[in-house]
């Protein structure tokens, strides 16, 4: 029988069946909205209420300070375009990193299209920014700084209490957006002066199509859709009532599994990071070593392109992600592995694994077999390995 | 994404190798964009291309592209070689996905570039060929990096 092992899991992660549970009522008994007056709609209204609760004091923060969107993306799009137009008066200078996801890093273009003016800090060979650099940025006009919790290629965890200190002492916003952090690492808003969150249900074995931005008390960034007074009139439109019920279960069962799943997933990551750093010849690990997401393991295989060696660990049954152009149908590849200062053609051959705490150590030791074989495979037909080992032989 | 001949010939890549002593090898396409085609020409006496073989550094559709490409050429003379188009290939493997026709592009490019290496070893002169466009030179390669 053909394996099939999920290692995709910062794409998008299995809905866990006690979510989809919990949420099953509200689409064909509870299905009231929320915002009607009659007693039918009060459970719908009650659930929405419950599960931001568990939502927030996950954060360390208050009930209203988490506002539902439908994703990751919506939020890092309302917390960057609604902050800069709240406080343009202020400045008009942004700070940011070469290594956001697209959903900042577009957003951030789009800013720079309407008159602001964006840094985008440098990061180092790990991938971590340099916080002497974030405060050689800092201008008088700055209003804001949005630095990822976690990176999603490489997984590096960013130093956001540092970070979040230096906006604070500054007088700046802070933004982040922890999609990938959230649920897999402990968060804590006040600790790290956090002022906006963005975070999506579906990385954390929730469902798809819910997401929440956390809005510190006193941030006054304006509304993102307006109409109904859902989400305190900031974002209008009928609550995704199933969808709020099945993240706020997906978050309780985060939070209560954490270190238990953590100490699980760091064991395989490192189990399969020694052994493919052990078994391949010319492949280096992307990303800190030990400072970085628990279930994350990024490789970059020099002489071969990552399409290809991603079309081939399919075709034994492995899912997996790449960094390359080719999967993107650009000519560059992945922006966060060219800023941690990878040659294009090295960037070119990245492959992400990313796992979960259901994967075995056997699974682990199958794909750092494959990839043996595979970067094999694709090496004895690849000009550039065929120029190095000529090179090589003549030295 | 890719058409079963595509993957076919992903899976299955004819002539990949090397030639010693090729009468005429051309490589394109460049690193920095992720694709790179080298191909090895044997021609006999008579313009007849005796034996082909490449190499690749691509993605799915580029090595599935230089498998065809020559396929395409093996046994042909030169100047059939010479007009086996980038829509030829594409063809003989049910069509590409859109934003992988450059790799099409790139294999024809492949031919010409290793035709135009014979010509010049043997001061000929191919009727409508000319000088490859995107040849990689050795001072254009990424410099060494360990690890």
């Amino acid at each position: 029988m053909k394996r099939s092992i999920y290692l995709d899991n910062a794409a998008t992660t299995k809905t866990a069946p006690e979510v989809v549970e919990a949420m099953l009522p509200y689409f064909t008994e509870f299905y009231g909205n929320p915002s009607s007056v009659y007693e039918f709609a009060s459970k719908s209204k009650a659930a929405v209420s419950e599960n931001r609760d568990i939502i927030a004091s996950a954060l360390g923060a208050k009930d209203k300070e988490i506002y539902f969107t439908a994703g990751g993306s919506e939020s890092d799009n309302w917390a960057i375009k609604a902050a800069a137009e709240a406080y343009e008066s202020k400045g008009k200078h942004i700070i940011t990193s070469k290594i956001e996801h697209h959903a900042v890093l577009h957003t951030c273009e789009y800013l720079e299209k309407k008159g602001f003016e964006v840094t985008y800090l440098d990061v180092d060979e790990d991938g971590a920014v340099k916080l002497d650099e974030l405060r050689k940025a800092i201008r008088p006009d700055t209003i804001l700084i949005t630095i990822m919790y976690a990176n999603n290629e490489i997984g590096t965890i960013q130093p956001i209490k540092e970070i979040g200190e230096i906006a604070h002492e500054n007088k700046i916003l802070f933004h982040t957006d922890a999609v990938q952090a959230f649920g897999q690492i402990p968060i804590n808003v006040d600790e790290c002066h956090i002022d906006m969150l963005s975070a999506s249900g579906h990385k954390l074995n929730g469902p798809k199509g819910i997401g929440f931005l956390y809005i510190r008390t006193g941030v006054k960034i304006r509304s993102f859709i307006h109409g109904g007074g859902q989400e305190r009139s900031r974002r209008a439109g009928t609550e995704n009532v199933p969808g709020i019920v099945g993240f706020g279960e997906a978050v309780k069962r985060a939070v209560s599994t954490m270190e238990e799943r953590a100490a699980k997933e760091i064991e395989l990551r490192d189990h399969l990071i020694e052994k493919v750093l052990a078994e391949v010849p010319y492949v280096r690990l992307n990303g800190h070593r030990t400072n970085r997401l628990p279930n994350n393991v990024n490789f970059s295989f020099r002489f071969v392109e990552g399409e290809s060696l991603l079309i081939m660990m399919d075709m034994k049954g492995i899912s997996a992600s790449s960094g390359s152009a080719c999967t993107s149908g650009s000519l560059d590849p992945s922006h966060v592995l060219l800023a941690i200062g990878l040659p294009h053609e090295i960037a070119h051959g990245s492959l992400r694994l990313t796992l979960c705490e259901e994967n075995t150590v056997e699974e682990m030791d199958f794909v750092a077999e494959a990839a043996k074989e595979i970067v094999g495979k694709l090496r004895n037909m690849s000009p550039l390995y065929e120029d190095f080992v000529k090179r090589a032989a003549a030295k | 994404m890719y058409t079963e001949k595509v993957m076919d010939h992903f899976q299955n890549p004819r002539n990949v190798g090397e030639i010693e002593n090729a009468s005429g090898v051309g490589t394109v396409g460049n690193a920095k964009c992720g694709d790179i085609m080298r191909i090895y020409l044997d021609i006999d006496d008579n313009g007849i291309i005796q034996d082909v073989k490449f190499k690749t550094f691509g993605c799915g559709a580029a090595v599935a592209t230089s498998s065809m490409a020559t396929e395409l050429v093996k046994g042909k003379s030169v100047q059939e070689a010479l007009n086996i188009t980038n829509k030829a290939v594409m063809e003989a493997l049910d069509g590409l996905p859109p934003v992988k026709v450059h790799c099409s592009l790139l294999a024809e490019e492949a031919i010409h570039a290793a035709l135009w290496d014979y010509a010049e070893k043997n001061g000929l002169v191919i009727e409508g060929l000319e000088k490859p466009k995107s040849d990689i030179h050795e001072d254009e390669e990424a410099p060494e990096e360990e690890y």
